[in-house]
């Protein structure tokens, strides 16, 4: 058997007193494609975090690619170029045009030329379909285009895996499609996806493993056709019921 | 589906676009303005009546102008005069009091949002201690203070004399005549120091108004915090608080008056001294503001074309 590229053990994380993830594992072998779902305050997005160390966590190992995750390690900056992250907010950095904020990155981390950098921004935006606005600034777009141009960013980085935290919550009904198409796109490409959402067609479409949380526990994991269809947990079966 | 009463559907014909109304005018003058205008004057002029005799000065510009531009009396040519020299201090102490000052701030502003508890006590002490004290007050305290302890230390005369004379020359045309190097420095020092606190408080309400966000998107991406702040953070804090910097460097530039207190020899020490010769005291103190606003207007005419051309449009 193959290592899987992420592998978590027993992961323990406190917000002050609150015990926010309790004992979470988690494998994920390359190319495959997990959804987390929950109900709101059940650590989904925490633990997602925790894995590129945006939250540091306090017990537990993290692997990633063979390699400890940890706040001190001398590598994490690579560690997180490997783990491309996509946000609820976009976060797109809002004073520079599309095109630089795909540019900056790739120039700054990964050494490249303006040239080459723009390049490869470019044949990104068109996958994300819209190389038409790379001049704009994320300010011009809709959330649904900004989203979008955050997917394209993130997999500037040449990421192993991308990690999606509720991508389309902070967006208007008629957008969450093209953000959707982009992502399922990236999936049928064979990119290894966790992903964070309350879009359960899409999750049964694309996902290998359903993961569901609950006040900071992994409740129950297994594949979408018996998740939806024969869910063990009973909070499973409560959550499923309240947003199906 | 009815709206408000009324059936809307596809066969009712879509209401056609119109002109919008003229925009009401807040710019132009009306009759009441005017009434305004007209009862000001005629107060002014009652009150002039009323007054002459008591109020009557005799402008006299001539004696002024000479301490602008001298002639030399032995070589014949021209050459500054004391409230030119003050001016041009009052420039350098300007220039590089806002360079100085925004140095102490980032430091300063990037501390006091500094994880390391020590790093906020140093620097919000440093902030409450220059807000909580009298400008003049501390004017005093600290020059003193430097004068007697620090200057001796520094030498700087003296490391300036040693200096070749091109080199002198030129540090001449940055800082000013080399013989009151010590005394501009103080100066600047004390005024860096000063203005450097309010500056400390804009750096932080800057960082803090650029979203977690923004930096958590560029980690994410694997930069280094160094390029997390120069490249993304500090650009868009510096957007957002352009216009309070403008206002403090304005500020700064007015408060460099404040080290005439201590001999400093910028515009408005300058001004004393020339008062005191000529004794006309308006004539003096009224140029002396009408530079300072020149200087300061024409900064903040700059910073208004910065705002625009970086502002917030985006």
């Amino acid at each position: 058997m193959t290592t899987p590229l992420i592998d978590v053990q027993n992961l323990n994380k406190w917000f002050g007193q609150q015990h926010v993830l309790r004992d979470i594992h988690l494998k994920i072998n390359a190319g495959q494609k997990v959804v987390i779902c929950g109900p709101s305050g059940s650590g989904k997005s925490t633990l997602i975090r925790c894995l590129n160390q945006l939250e540091h966590h306090q017990e537990g190992l993290i692997y990633f690619d063979g390699r400890l995750v940890d706040k001190n390690q001398p590598y994490l900056q690579e560690i997180r170029r490997d783990m491309g992250m996509v946000f609820q907010q976009f976060n797109l950095f809002g004073h520079m045009t599309v095109l630089q904020n795909c540019v900056l990155p790739q120039m700054r981390v990964l050494g490249l030329s303006e040239k080459l950098a723009r390049e490869r921004a470019m044949q990104l935006l068109e996958r994300v379909r819209i190389p038409e606005q790379a001049n704009k600034y994320p300010a011009q777009l809709s959330g649904g285009q900004q989203q979008r141009v955050a997917i394209a960013r993130s997999l500037c980085m040449q990421p192993k895996v991308m990690l999606f935290d509720e991508p389309t919550s902070a967006l208007d009904p008629e957008m969450i499609k093209e953000v959707l198409d982009v992502m399922t796109e990236l999936a049928q490409s064979g990119m290894t996806m966790l992903c964070v959402t309350h879009e359960m067609a899409f999750a049964r479409r694309i996902a290998a493993t359903m993961v569901s949380m609950d006040q900071g526990c992994l409740v129950e994991q297994a594949n979408p056709e018996d998740f939806f269809e024969r869910p063990q947990s009973s909070r499973t079966q409560t959550f499923l019921a309240q947003i199906l | 589906m009815y709206i408000e009463g009324r059936r809307v559907g596809v066969e009712n014909a879509l209401i056609p676009a119109r002109a919008a109304p003229p925009p009401a005018s807040r710019l132009a003058w009306n009759r009441l303005d005017l009434l305004w205008v007209v009862v000001g004057v005629a107060l002014l002029g009652a009150g002039m009546l009323k007054s002459q005799g008591a109020f009557s000065y005799r402008w006299d510009w001539s004696s002024v102008w000479p301490y602008f531009v001298k002639t030399d009396s032995l070589t014949g040519q021209w050459a500054p005069n004391l409230l030119l020299q003050g001016l041009m201090t009052t420039l350098r102490l300007a220039l590089w009091g806002m360079l100085m000052a925004t140095l102490v701030g980032l430091i300063m502003g990037w501390m006091r949002n500094h994880a390391r508890l020590l790093f906020r006590m140093v620097a919000s002490g440093y902030v409450m201690t220059v807000r909580n004290i009298p400008p003049v007050v501390f004017v005093f305290i600290f020059v003193y203070f430097i004068s007697n302890q620090f200057m001796p230390l520094l030498a700087l005369d003296q490391r300036v004399n040693a200096l070749p004379v091109e080199v002198q020359s030129f540090l001449s045309v940055l800082f000013g005549p080399m013989e009151l190097i010590n005394n501009f420095f103080l100066g600047l020092v004390c005024l860096s120091v000063f203005s450097g606190a309010y500056v400390t408080e804009i750096v932080r309400a800057g960082l803090n108004s650029v979203p977690r966000g923004q930096a958590e998107a560029a980690r994410s991406l694997g930069m280094t915090n160094l390029d997390i702040m120069i490249r993304v953070v500090w650009p868009q804090a510096l957007r957002n608080v352009l216009p309070s910097l403008t206002g403090q460097f304005i500020q700064l530039i007015k408060d460099s008056s404040l080290v005439s207190l201590v001999s400093i020899q910028e515009l408005s020490f300058m001004a004393q001294d020339v008062q005191v010769s000529t004794q006309r005291v308006f004539e003096v103190f009224v140029l002396t503001a009408v530079i300072y606003f020149f200087i300061c207007f024409s900064l903040s005419q700059v910073f208004a074309h910065l705002e625009r051309r970086h502002g917030r449009e985006h």
